[in-house]
């Protein structure tokens, strides 16, 4: 599988994402400068955690307005793997990739800890490697991963099986526990938890190494 | 020169905390009255805050040397050698000031400030901590400072993507009107590209690098060198605002410059700006420099060259480069969309000059500013450390006691501060907040780096000197029972008012005892900072000379950490107990008191135990240790219960009375948890090595059983231990003051 | 021509940091505060002078990046 991840102006999980998928893939991965119009030839793109332009105005909006941005839209309507994690999730669903919006957490604090997800959906290319209803548990790292859409996009997303993650104890208000979701055609995913900080037991366990072994599975 | 500039008056020269003798000195170093802008440039230059005027002559006493030591004080943060071509750069600084007036933003610039000491010499920064001390917490201020200072905190170092692994809150009414804010980065870079400021040669570009300038927080230098009054709260408009996304975008063009060789000498600008990095540069050189200000950008228009060389805008650097690298430089800048301006060049002159709209409106021999700056032996006067064992009540119940304890607000899980903190972004933090040290891998090695930061300044209050060596003894005892070997301290001063004679005891003795106790350790001082003048209304915070330290771990899979791992360990504690109660955390939350002696460290005995402890994690033979320290052992044996989830049944071990034995504060201890075989094997050998052992009981269960007939359900200590501080930043409670 | 454009959340959308204003409000003694709710006010300088134009121009902007429309609503103001 070979992957790329983008690099806006201050993302920071962005090495991250790297040291994980090349330790998950054995190959190496390819970082993309935001201001580039082209994506290289890859099977997956990763748009990092971080504080994309400080995350000045909302989230992930400046990020979107991005050139690389365009790249990545035409790599997701041609059914390419997108998997947005964190500040990634938030510009996926600005650019309206994903639907919905993150909004600052309930308790209005930023927060950084270990929670208890259910695997809600293993039918997709970033989760089969998981067991339906599995709990795994990763790191969230933010102050704006609670997920609002309205009931109607809601109901949709719960009926077309799209919502793949649940937190098991609501970190931050997030609308009927939603952790991580998918597009239609089911190959953009976007999530507030961290997976590529668990693929190694000494820094936090390894719960994230499914998701990445999905993908590798899927698109190798 | 100029005209048109303000006539230097004794007023002015009042209004900028230089003394008429001081005034005098200036006069004559430049042979003529200074102007406006020179007497500005002077005032910060020879501050407390940059100048170390009160403590240096004393500071020259620490221990700075060591086989692994690349550098030590004097540059903008430490370098220790960690094997392997590594280089280990550290340094904490404080912030109290700005942070008192605006919580947020002045917690926040100091994160901003003390990473940028410490990439602005090659080193990405892998973590953060940081040393909080608020006030009692039923004023009411204390909230919202707590509230402001740990958002800020988060709030830059989480944008910056760097965890910020661990740190001390607590609470004393002392501190009430002046909080202290200290914060520490570590950062990795190799050995071989170590960047230093010294500007060197004559004719290379001075390039200005980062934000603009605006007119934020001028005399914030002179701000944090002087007490504070009710009146203070109108300096509001003086303190910086922290922009991380820009902090972010400079360190990663800083380390893509760095990566090339077109760079003599970077610095940063921190406290006096403008100013004191270019006249450290000059000054480390040996060269002088001569900037032009109608070049520097701008953020708002009709700035005086007074404002420009005294802001303190943050996130800008200063950079000396190789002649005919500028293009190189901007092309690097500009792709990271920071400004980038040539503003001047080094001259052969030893002289700092500054034009603006074409005059020159400075000119100052650059020693003038440094080694010329006075220097006081300020005097002091001793006094006997406080002595005495108190009285206690013998009839309180044990666990009732530690119930509370675990509940009181220095005592009570921080977990409601740190999930504030990204603490796992890098992928490499080992040991997440809440053990004895943080350990953060070596990224792409098996060594790791432990990290802590450590003082008792209930202790400095009555003993000024044991309370500096205890520090420094606790900061080296954290990181051993990780299982590190403890390689350098950064010290952070905070005292009041040098001018007083009693403070100014308070300083020295402090300094004496941290050398005393480095030397003993073999733990050099590789940097630091000083923060005096921490009083408000004529009242002076307790003595805190927080010690930041860094040990290192060959193998991160050889470590120890707090939580209590099987069933049937055998509890074991290590070094001696005395019962030591004066000035405990027991009798200061069950009795009501602060009194008597501090605990005394014996150094030698500290070191005896810590190298035991060590050698056995580093063999593979223990994999739980918890070092004894506030609160005593019980408090020790239930984080551990509480931190793994297995109880334990324990009793006492040595003394008659309940109290001292397990809440007493003798210093050099360790508990330890191991299978039995292995427990009868750890005890033997202390014995024959004659250190200090007992055999306190097993873990197993899930309640904390205390001579085999008290016993407290786990659940029911975590709830107090918890709960106390979500609680009270909620408002749910006025906590007794302390 | 200066703008000013208020971006808030639309109605029936949670907001937390206004429920928290509120609280604090109530918590200073000023009883009759009851729903609060914030957002941003965004000022800029345009160079156009034609007033149909720099409204169209701002609702353009609005849509793309001031706003998000999942969420949020804004009012243009022009000075």
């Amino acid at each position: 599988m070979k992957s790329a991840v983008i690099v806006f102006p201050a993302s920071n999980c962005d090495r991250d994402a790297a040291t994980a998928l090349e330790q998950m893939t054995g190959t190496k991965t390819l970082m993309v400068w935001h201001q580039d119009s082209d994506l290289p030839e890859v099977d997956l793109v990763v748009l990092p955690g971080g504080f994309s332009y400080g995350d000045y105005l909302r989230c992930g909006a400046m990020a979107n307005q991005s050139k690389i941005m365009g790249a990545i839209k035409a790599h997701a309507g041609r059914g390419g793997a997108v998997l947005g994690i964190c500040n990634g999730f938030q510009v996926l669903t600005e650019s309206g990739l994903l639907p919905g919006a993150l909004m600052r957490n309930a308790g209005l604090k930023f927060i950084c800890k270990q929670v208890g997800l259910s695997v809600e959906e293993t039918q997709s290319a970033f989760t089969r490697k998981y067991d339906k209803g599995q709990t795994i548990s990763l790191p969230v790292a933010h102050g704006e991963g609670n997920y609002y859409a309205d009931d109607a996009t809601l109901d949709r997303l719960e009926g077309d099986g799209r919502v793949m993650f649940r937190y098991q104890d609501n970190p931050n208000g997030s609308a009927r526990n939603i952790a991580g979701i998918l597009n239609e055609k089911r190959n953009v995913l976007g999530l507030m938890p961290h997976p590529e900080r668990v693929v190694d037991p000494l820094t936090g366990g390894t719960d994230g190494r499914g998701l990445f072994q999905s993908l590798i599975e899927t698109l190798s | 020169m100029t005209t048109g500039m303000k006539t230097v008056t004794p007023e002015l020269v009042r209004e900028h905390s230089l003394t008429p003798d001081e005034y005098g000195r200036i006069k004559k170093l430049l042979g003529r009255e200074a102007n406006f802008v020179e007497l500005g440039v002077f005032s910060v230059m020879w501050s407390e805050h940059c100048s170390y005027k009160s403590t240096r002559a004393h500071l020259k006493k620490l221990p700075t040397k060591a086989a692994w030591v690349i550098q030590g004080p004097g540059e903008n943060a430490g370098v220790i050698d960690i094997g392997d071509g590594d280089a280990c750069i550290f340094k904490m600084e404080s912030h109290n000031h700005p942070s008192f007036i605006e919580p947020y933003q002045g917690a926040a610039t100091g994160v901003g400030g003390i990473m940028r000491d410490v990439f602005t010499m090659g080193a990405r920064p892998i973590a953060m901590m940081n040393a909080l001390r608020f006030g009692e917490p039923s004023h009411p201020k204390t909230r919202h400072l707590v509230s402001g200072v740990v958002s800020g905190i988060g709030g830059y170092g989480n944008c910056m993507g760097v965890p910020t692994v661990g740190g001390e809150v607590n609470f004393h009414k002392s501190y009430n009107g002046n909080i202290l804010v200290n914060a520490m980065c570590v950062g990795l870079a190799r050995t071989d590209k170590i960047f230093l400021s010294a500007a060197k040669g004559a004719g290379n570009p001075v390039v200005y690098i980062g934000s603009k300038t605006g007119r934020d927080g001028i005399h914030g230098a002179t701000m944090a060198s002087a007490e504070f009054d009710d009146a203070s709260e109108e300096k509001r408009p003086t303190v910086q605002v922290g922009d991380p996304f820009t902090e972010k975008l400079l360190l990663e063009a800083c380390l893509e410059l760095m990566a090339t060789d077109a760079i003599i000498a970077i610095q940063d600008m921190g406290a006096a700006g403008l100013t004191s990095s270019s006249a450290e540069m000059a000054d480390k050189g040996g060269s002088g420099i001569e900037l032009d200000l109608d070049k520097v950008p701008q953020r708002e228009t009709g700035m005086t060259a007074y404002e420009m060389l005294l802001s303190e805008s943050q996130e800008r650097m200063l950079a000396v480069l190789k002649p005919g690298r500028e293009d190189q430089a901007r092309a690097i800048f500009e792709k990271w969309e920071l400004d980038f301006a040539v503003i001047g060049f080094t001259t052969d002159t030893s002289r700092f000059v500054i034009k603006h709209g074409g005059a020159v409106v400075a000119d100052i021999p650059v020693t003038a500013l440094s080694d010329e700056a006075p220097i006081y032996e300020r005097p002091y006067a001793k006094r006997a450390p406080v002595t005495g064992a108190p009285t206690f009540d013998k009839s309180k119940p044990v666990l009732a006691s530690l119930e509370k304890i675990l509940a009181a607000p220095d005592m009570a899980s921080r977990r409601w501060v740190w999930e504030q903190y990204d603490n796992s972004v890098m992928n490499d933090t080992v040991q997440h907040p809440g053990g004895d040290a943080a350990v953060v891998r070596v990224h792409g090695t098996k060594k790791a780096l432990a990290i802590t930061t450590d003082v008792s300044p209930r202790y400095c209050r009555p003993d000024p000197f044991e309370g500096g060596k205890q520090a420094v003894a606790e900061a080296w005892r954290n990181l051993t029972a990780v299982g590190a070997t403890p390689l350098a301290v950064t010290d952070n001063l905070n005292y009041g008012n040098p001018q007083k004679p009693e403070i100014m005891w308070e300083i020295v003795a402090g300094i004496d005892g941290i050398g005393e106790a480095c030397r003993a350790l073999d733990f050099p001082v590789i940097g630091g900072n000083c923060s005096l003048y921490n009083e408000t209304n004529g009242e002076g915070i307790l003595p805190t000379p927080a010690i930041g330290a860094v040990g290192l771990l060959k193998d991160v899979t050889r470590m120890a950490t707090v939580a209590f791992k099987r069933q049937g360990d055998v509890v074991i504690l290590i070094g001696e107990t005395k019962g030591h109660l004066g000035q405990s955390i027991y009798l200061r939350e069950i009795e009501g008191r602060e009194e008597g002696a501090a605990p005394m460290v014996d150094l030698a005995v500290e070191k005896k135990n810590g190298d035991f402890v060590r050698g056995l994690i580093a063999s593979g033979r223990v994999d739980t240790v918890h070092d004894v320290s506030d609160g005593g052992v019980l408090v020790s044996v239930a984080e551990m219960a509480m931190a793994g989830r297995i109880g334990a049944s324990i009793g006492m071990a040595a003394l008659p009375e309940a109290a001292p034995f397990w809440f007493g504060e003798d210093q050099a201890r360790y508990v330890i948890a191991a299978p039995f075989a292995e427990a009868e094997k750890i005890v033997k050998e202390a014995r024959a090595a004659e250190i200090f052992v007992a055999e306190l009981g097993k873990t197993g269960g899930d309640a904390l059983v205390l001579d085999d007939k008290d016993r407290v359900p786990l659940a029911r200590l975590s709830a107090a231990h918890e709960g106390w501080f979500p609680r009270f930043m909620a408002g749910e409670e006025i906590p007794a003051t302390n | 021509m200066k703008a000013r454009v208020f971006v808030t959340l639309k109605n029936g959308v949670l907001d937390p940091q206004g429920k928290a204003i509120g609280h604090a409000l109530n918590g200073l003694g000023f009883a009759s505060v009851g729903e609060v709710r914030q957002g941003k006010v965004i000022d800029l300088e345009l160079s156009e002078t034609d007033t149909g134009k720099a409204k169209a121009a701002l609702k353009d902007m609005c849509e793309k990046l001031l706003a998000n429309t999942v969420i949020e609503k804004y009012e243009i103001e022009l000075k």
